[in-house]
């Protein structure tokens, strides 16, 4: 990552904070991410993130699922080596329904989880900066780049919307 | 916060907690050392699992001939402990997933914990197919893999390897669910940490950095894990209960299986939820968390899936009379006063009458009849499982090859083992990880913490958009002006603390504090005590007696929640002087 200077207001309050995004938004600055303890309710339509798509992957992942489980199952007993099982159809699609379900829930599960964790930049070891210890406590926290935004607008920015701290940091 | 919530509703969060104690509250056990109670319980729970792995050797070693299974009683405790187990589990799903959907705040109080117990108690269902099918160590021919063998796969009409697909599925889903909830609050255990251990929590925590878009994605990844886990968890049960209804077997063929193999199972599972709940929050001292209403909320959940239960069980009566065929009728007969009476009755009272208890409130919120009604119907629902398999399989068609069954010390040496490996895992989950979902109560705090609802609610929500309104015209009206006037009542409360707890700051010393903006713990913690002096020297008032020295150290043990720290300190310092 580039050597950006980041200049970060924490407010104590949710509601403090939202009102301050809202603040920014309003004057049009651009804010370079917020950083919550929890997921703060209301917080993606105001700052204007886009609906996550990570369910539509779900549903691709899923759907492999359905066909490996439902293809295989068929290929097997049809084609690779049919086996008479108490006089039964080699194709019994209704016996198949169980293994499908659960493979399409198998494959929908990890599929997510790991795109999940792809696309956030995340995994087992890997060490992300982050900006404040306090941000996974109780500090709920605005960061702007100060490629964006200079640092006496930024600090101007945060005592007029009551931020709690102000700080600037190396990334 | 985003939803309203009925005045009536009992807090969930009680304690008038701040963000702050609820983080000290929850991480704290992990950074104390173990107490008395914690290593006795570890070093009991670790014999009993000992004991089993040497039992499972031992099975292992000499075969399943040192089990009292024989021709006609082919499913004994083994089975009866798998489907048992798997039952346990099944309560950790449904508070997670499909409360989640439901929108139930009080599953955050204990979906932690009961998903920890979900994925034990799967481990220990699993061990118990696994030894026995006897050579144990080709287990995997169970798996459809391209093989030398011809290629010869395995079954796929077979309920018993539907059911292989099932557990294995369900193990994979609950874990990945419990650990992506668990990253955010690795994170906030990391970010407490020092030296070693924060190197291991910095690996556990994946890299979580909080930011809004990964909290977005975060939250979407639950709700569709939810989503399809609740049919999963509901497939599970139903495919177990395959295992048996699409044999031919009187008592064992019968369509009602599936949902009352299911009700059964969520029966169990919160039974032992309440039984390691109670213990838990006596131990690490989460009365706060998990409050009484969660208690009731639980055995409410009890007593509609012991009910279900008990109309499965008269159903199944009713029917094997009604069916008109003798040796249905006969299997009933034989389970409820055949040679096994005594776990037909066992069964029908720890299952059927010992819930209808939980009518009355007053025994729903008695932590004693809980914890005692929690372990019975432990035992019942174990009842039932052996109820169901070994008595009917003794006495089958052929009165010549009839047969009565009981284990061999082996066998219950694996069922001790297994109650060890599960109690093992779960105090060390106790020691490595929050056991309440730190962030997951954070959320629901101003919208069921006692100070904003219930009888001692004292600060109340101004509805935000309101609020976003208000600011958003004052912004726009006069931008220069800012917003610094907006302050609505929750956030004074939890902008200003009582600075009157310091040795050395009385009321007059607080007002002239908090009029030069210095409201709360936090910010006096971090201020130099020159500048308190100039503020004390400016302010209006006799502040000579006063020295601030200590309370900017002061302050920093009450923001950080340590009292009986600061309680020592105010013992040694004179009138707030060192």
């Amino acid at each position: 990552m580039a050597h950006n200077k980041v200049i970060y207001g924490l407010y104590n309050d949710e509601e403090e904070l939202l009102r301050a995004v809202k603040v920014a938004k309003d004057k049009h600055l651009e804010i370079m991410d917020v950083y919550t303890p929890f997921p703060v309710h209301g917080l993606d339509p105001i700052l204007g993130l886009s609906e996550s798509r990570l369910h539509i992957a779900g549903f691709i992942y899923g759907a492999l699922g359905t066909l490996t489980a439902f293809l295989g199952m068929t290929w097997i007993f049809t084609k690779d080596w049919p086996v008479i099982f108490g006089g039964k159809p080699h194709w019994s699609v209704p016996a198949f329904i169980p293994i499908t379900f659960e493979l399409t829930v198998l494959f929908a599960s990890i599929g997510m989880v790991v795109t999940f964790y792809l696309i956030s930049g995340m995994g087992p070891g890997v060490t992300n900066d982050y900006l404040d210890p306090r941000i996974t406590d109780d500090k709920f926290c605005i960061a702007f780049d100060e490629h964006d935004l200079d640092a006496d607008s930024a600090s101007s920015f945060f005592r007029e919307t009551g931020a709690a701290e102000v700080h600037a940091k190396h990334l | 916060m985003s939803h309203y919530v009925s005045p009536i509703r009992e807090p969930l969060v009680t304690g008038n907690k701040t963000y702050h104690q609820i983080t000290e509250d929850l991480v704290s056990p992990t950074e104390k050392a173990p107490t008395g109670s914690w290593i006795i319980g570890f070093i009991i729970a670790v014999s009993c699992l000992a004991f089993g792995l040497f039992c499972i050797a031992w099975t292992i070693w000499h075969g399943i001939g040192t089990w009292n299974l024989n021709r006609t009683v082919g499913w004994g405790w083994d089975i009866t402990n798998f489907v048992w187990w798997i039952g346990i589990g099944h309560a950790g799903t449904l508070i997670s997933a499909i409360l989640l959907l439901f929108r139930q705040k009080w599953r955050t109080g204990v979906n932690r914990a009961a998903e920890a117990m979900t994925i034990f108690a799967v481990i220990c269902a699993a061990l118990f197919p696994g030894i026995h099918v006897g050579r144990a160590w080709v287990v995997f021919y169970f798996f459809p893999y391209p093989n030398t063998r011809g290629p010869l796969w395995p079954n796929f009409n077979s309920p018993l390897l539907w059911d292989l697909f099932a557990i294995s599925t369900y193990f994979t889903v609950s874990l990945l669910f419990w650990y992506t909830g668990l990253v955010p609050d690795f994170a906030t255990v990391r970010d407490r940490a020092k030296g070693f251990r924060k190197k291991i929590y910095n690996f556990l925590s994946f890299g979580w950095t909080g930011s809004a878009k990964h909290w977005q994605r975060w939250e979407s990844l639950s709700l569709v894990l939810a989503g399809i886990a609740t049919p999963l968890v509901l497939s599970v049960h139903t495919i177990v209960s395959f295992d048996f209804a699409t044999s031919v077997i009187p008592g064992w063929h019968t369509t009602i299986f599936p949902p009352y193999f299911v009700a059964g199972a969520i029966f169990s599972g919160f039974a032992m939820v309440q039984t390691l709940m109670l213990v838990t929050r006596k131990i690490l001292k989460l009365e706060d968390y998990i409050t009484l209403a969660h208690i009731e909320s639980m055995n409410k959940v009890i007593l509609v899936t012991g009910t279900i239960v008990g109309v499965a069980y008269l159903t199944e009566l009713f029917i094997a009379w009604y069916s008109g065929y003798v040796y249905e009728q006969f299997a009933f007969f034989n389970r409820a006063l055949g040679p096994y009476w005594w776990s037909y009755f066992g069964m029908m009272f720890c299952n059927v009458i010992t819930p209808q208890f939980f009518w009355f409130k007053k025994f729903r919120r008695s932590i004693f009849w809980t914890f005692l009604l929690s372990i019975v119907v432990n035992i019942g629902m174990w009842f039932e499982r052996f109820v169901i398999i070994a008595t009917t399989l003794a006495r089958d068609y052929l009165p010549s090859s009839w047969s009565y069954y009981s284990p061999t010390w082996v066998e219950m040496g694996i069922y001790l083992g297994t109650i060890g490996l599960f109690f093992t895992f779960y105090l060390i989950f106790t020691r490595v990880a929050p056991v309440v979902a730190i962030a997951e109560i954070k959320s629901i705090l101003k919208s069921s913490g006692d100070q904003y609802t219930g009888p001692n609610a004292h600060a109340h929500h101004h509805d935000h958009d309101h609020a976003l309104h208000a600011v958003h015209s004052a912004a726009s009206s006069d931008a220069n002006h800012g917003t610094s006037g907006h302050v609505d009542d929750a956030s004074v409360l939890t902008m200003e603390d009582d600075l009157k707890k310091l040795e050395g700051i009385g009321p007059k010393v607080e007002q002239t504090l908090k009029a030069a903006g210095i409201k709360t713990f936090q910010q006096l913690s971090s201020a130099q005590v020159d500048d308190l002096q100039r503020i004390l020297d400016e302010g209006e008032g006799n502040f000579m007696g006063n020295s601030p020295e200590s309370w900017p150290q002061q302050a920093k043990l009450a923001y950080e929640g340590r009292w009986d720290e600061l309680k020592d300190l105010q013992d040694r310092l004179d009138g707030g002087k060192y």
